[in-house]
């Protein structure tokens, strides 16, 4: 998958946990007293996954090395994650 | 946001209550929960205190109470539990409690003494009959001996013609006493000893032992005893024969000689053994209803008692004001709770039926209010948490809402595998799912109560390691291809012979540019190298989570200056403490991030560590590769910068403060608050005084002069009034403080050492989130390689039935080590890493926790008090 599209994705994603939800909470649940836990929640759990995906996604753009295989291996693999 | 993020405002109120109502309204109070009482008499000894007598009273009821208690349980009576919360009895009531008590005591203990006087009778009757039956074999045995003896020549001869066979057997009969008992069969050789040897074995000894187990009317047990019966000539071995069996606690009984006189009395003990049974048996009766009608209330009962004793060691620590016949208190409250707080005296004096309101004045003072979160069962987990490190002090930044979520996930960073996040995930859904049955069991086991009250915690705890073992790409140590790996080999596939690995080259063997969408590619799992990848990975990832939190505390810092205004601060601690930070780190984060994205395989990658290392040292080799052109002088500049935020964090804050104090106060307020250091301070404005009026420090109140809705000087509600007697201004003069200059610049000293190396070793310890990690998946793999896959290996039948034996191994392993072993071990770090790492940013934790007067929770601990 190309690569705009799936950082696209995947952001737009955390963002509307991270940004779009709270304000959503702010204005249905504004009574509760739960609301600001709720938002706490959602805005951190969206910005840590986020991160833990950036740098698990960026680490592989252009990576140094490659992985080191057995032989029998590599010919399954040709065989069967044929692209 | 008032609710979690923030202690809440807490007020010091002072109660006045009429001496009828004072114990409704404390009733009251305690039904509420919102209110922590001060102890008013801190230095009067227990016994001298004034309801001691009550509360002794209470100690009594409660003593009957625990006993009754005792013998419903011993006959195994269930005890009805409505889970009813009576109110406590008003004290006219407890006298009438008092006396059913005493009743029922007295009745329980009579009924006790009789039904073991009876049963003592029952064994000595039940002795007397196997007796009674035993020694009828042994009389037969005896007489026959007897026979025998007569018919020895040397006997026969002085005692033949005149007598007669009777007379011979009368003869030789009267010459044989005898004794017949019963002992403790345990004790029968150690008896049969000492007669051979006291007697020196001119006693004859015969014994049996009775079948049926016998019970012991003192201790209830059953124990087996043997009958004897001892045959012996003359009265002086008749009283040594007597004197062992005393010895031996053998109970001796008179039994008759002729076999006619036998039966006679064994009829006699049947007829009165079954009387006793019958008295027994409706003694039993007895027993059992009086504790039945007492187990249906028992549990209400002490409830009752409970209240009453809490209340009255509560009204024990009040003030007694015996000119106005009222007594006073002193206790925290929250200021939202005010309310709820009038209403409640309301209610308590309406029930004493007294006239005379019950009075709440709110009171200013200095010292530091106790630190109330409000927490509700999802909260109040976390919150526990971070109290079990410290209370937070008064109305700081509370970091448990933020602990929320970086706990569970910084755990999940270590333990990153979805197969045992599944596991933890379904077991604390069990939990949460089934949580009113399995409290109201009342299970007693602190294991059990530990795990229980986190299982909230370990919800989330599982979720985010589904989370994170799905980017680690880790289920149970394999990998799921779910978007296409980015890696296909290309070289001609038989180049390789045997053994042989082949490391591909990023060049020319992936598919295209794109990584793997989500996670790490699942080609990795199954390569050699894969170490190598992912500690280089694990470990960036770890420096730029733990420098992210380590920021994030910085700035909550700052939100703490802000709220107890201390402009000071922010210039002198905050922004040279986050300065510093960058520098070092945010910069090394900066780096992370363009190594990764600016060189590929085919460029000479420098290495960021060895850069780091000479970015501090200012060696600079002429080989050296950089990573942009002036990074030399870059980087030169930025350590010289956060080597200048040191004098800056250390000196600035003590010589300005000291300027400030020798140069008076006059200027304005907002600079005046920073001649403290960093106590708390409670500050509410009062009303405006007139300036040369003296501030009165204490906090006691005064009996006198006390003003009662002085509506005029106020401008909030009219319910709250404020005392004018004992409140302090609320900016303090600087002539009571005594501005320790070498004191302040020690402090400051420590604080600055304290973070600048806490930023370096923070930085290193948050690597413990690669180490953990890396154990947990390695430990996952030799589960799999050295188990899992041996019987997976093995064709045929065979190998499924070995497959069955070895998932169980494989299976309890896994939950054993992996899930409870790994998990306490990523909890305890991820807590450590919260406690020192995150919370020595900003938190000061030197407040006192909020522990209101609360019926609920006297009741669930059980306790006195």
């Amino acid at each position: 998958m190309d690569t705009p599209v799936v950082v696209g994705i995947v952001t737009a994603v955390w963002a509307f946990i991270g940004i779009v939800l709270p304000i959503l909470v702010q204005f249905f649940m504004w009574r509760s007293p739960n609301k600001g836990i709720l938002q706490i929640m959602l805005v951190l759990s969206a910005v840590c996954c986020y991160v833990f995906w950036l740098t698990a996604y960026i680490c592989q753009l252009n990576p140094l090395f490659g992985p080191q295989l057995k032989g029998d291996l590599l010919r399954v693999i040709q065989q069967e994650w044929k692209p | 946001m008032g609710s979690l993020l923030r202690s809440e405002e807490m007020t010091l109120c002072q109660l006045f209550l009429q001496s009828e109502a004072a114990y409704a309204c404390v009733s009251e109070l305690g039904e509420l929960g919102l209110v922590q009482f001060r102890d008013l008499n801190p230095d009067v000894n227990a016994f001298q205190r004034k309801f001691v007598n009550e509360i002794r009273r209470c100690e009594e009821m409660e003593r009957k109470l625990r006993f009754l208690e005792k013998e419903i349980k011993k006959d195994g009576i269930p005890m009805l539990d409505t889970g009813d919360n009576p109110d406590a009895p008003a004290p006219r009531e407890m006298i009438d409690l008092e006396a059913t008590f005493e009743k029922l005591e007295n009745e329980m203990k009579e009924v006790n003494a009789n039904s073991e006087a009876l049963k003592r009778n029952f064994l000595e009757l039940t002795e007397l009959k196997h007796i009674l039956r035993k020694t009828q074999t042994f009389f037969e045995e005896a007489e026959s001996h007897h026979h025998q003896a007569m018919h020895d020549p040397y006997l026969a001869e002085e005692n033949m013609g005149l007598l007669g066979e009777e007379a011979h057997r009368a003869g030789q009969a009267l010459r044989l006493g005898f004794v017949a008992g019963v002992i403790l069969r345990e004790r029968i050789p150690a008896f049969e000893r000492m007669l051979w040897r006291a007697c020196r074995g001119n006693v004859f000894l015969r014994q049996a032992e009775i079948e049926a187990p016998l019970e012991d009317p003192v201790t209830g047990d059953q124990v087996y005893k043997s009958v004897f019966i001892i045959f012996f000539q003359g009265d002086q071995l008749k009283s040594r024969v007597k004197k062992i069996c005393e010895g031996f606690r053998a109970t001796l009984y008179p039994c008759p000689e002729t076999q006619a006189e036998r039966r006679e009395m064994a009829i006699g003990v049947m007829t009165r053994i079954e009387d006793l049974n019958t008295v027994l048996g409706q003694t039993q009766d007895h027993r059992h209803r009086v504790l039945v009608a007492a187990a249906k209330n028992i549990k209400v009962w002490f409830i009752k008692v409970r209240k009453i004793k809490a209340i009255y060691h509560t009204l024990n620590m009040f003030n007694l004001d015996v000119t106005q016949k009222c007594l006073i208190a002193e206790c925290w409250c929250p200021v939202v709770d005010l309310d709820r707080i009038q209403q409640a005296l309301r209610r308590g004096t309406e029930r004493s039926g007294s006239s005379v309101p019950s009075i709440l004045n709110r009171m200013t003072t200095k010292q530091e209010p106790p630190t109330y979160n409000r927490t509700n069962k999802f909260t109040s987990g976390f919150q526990a948490i971070v109290d079990a490190y410290g209370v937070a002090s008064y109305r700081e930044i509370n970091p448990a809402p933020f602990t929320i979520i970086t706990f569970p996930f910084l755990f999940a960073v270590m333990f990153g595998d979805m197969g045992h996040g599944v596991i933890m995930f379904s077991f604390a859904l069990w939990l949460v799912l089934r949580e009113k049955q399995l409290m109201a069991r009342k299970i007693d086991n602190e294991i059990w109560t530990t795990m229980f009250g986190g299982r909230y915690i370990i919800l989330l705890m599982g979720a985010f390691s589904i989370y994170t073992g799905f980017i680690y790409n880790d289920v149970f140590s394999k990998s799921l291809n779910l978007f296409g790996s980015k890696w296909y080999p290309r070289p001609n596939p038989y180049t390789v012979k045997g053994e042989g690995t082949l490391q591909l080259n990023p060049a020319n063997t992936t598919i295209n540019g794109d990584p793997y969408a989500i996670g790490i590619d699942p080609i990795w799992q199954m390569s050699s190298n894969k170490i190598a990848f992912t500690n280089s990975f694990k470990m960036k990832t770890s420096v730029v989570l733990g420098v992210s939190q380590m920021f994030f505390g910085v700035t909550l810092s700052l939100f703490n200056h802000r709220y107890f205004q201390r402009p000071l601060n922010i210039f002198c601690e905050f922004i040279p403490q986050v300065v510093f930070l960058f520098c070092m780190f945010g910069y090394l984060i900066i780096l992370i991030f363009y190594k990764w994205i600016h060189y590929d395989s085919s460029m000479a990658a420098p290495s960021l560590l060895i850069g780091a290392i000479n970015m501090f040292l200012f060696n600079y080799p002429d080989k050296t590769i950089h990573l942009y052109p002036g990074q030399q002088g870059f980087q030169a500049f930025l350590v010289v910068v956060a080597v200048l935020c040191i004098p800056w964090m250390l000196l600035v804050k003590p010589f300005f403060l000291r300027y400030q104090h020798r140069y008076g106060q006059l200027k304005s307020l907002t600079f005046l608050n920073g001649g403290q250091t960093d106590d708390s301070e409670v500050a509410f404005v009062s009303f405006p005084k007139s300036p040369g009026e003296s501030t009165n420090t204490s906090v006691q109140f005064k009996h006198q002069q006390l003003s009662v809705n002085s509506g005029d000087l106020l401008n909030h509600d009219q319910e709250v009034v404020h005392n004018e007697v004992g409140a302090g201004l609320h900016h303090e003069e600087e002539e009571e403080k005594v501005f320790d200059f070498p004191e302040v610049f020690i402090n400051q000293a420590i604080h600055t050492i304290e973070y600048c190396l806490g930023c370096i070793s923070h930085t290193a310890s948050y690597l413990r989130l690669w180490a953990l990690s890396l154990a947990h998946a390695q430990l996952s793999e030799v589960l799999w390689t050295m188990v899992l896959r041996i019987p997976l290996s093995i064709n045929g039948y065979f190998g499924s039935v070995m497959m069955f034996f070895v998932f169980m191994a494989w299976s309890s392993m896994t939950v054993a080590v992996l899930v409870v072993m790994e998990g306490l071990s990523a909890f305890l770090h991820a807590l450590r890493l919260h406690w020192v790492e995150f919370q020595s940013k900003f938190y000061k934790g030197e407040g006192y926790k909020f522990q209101p007067f609360s019926f609920e929770h006297i009741l669930d601990y059980g306790g006195d008090e």
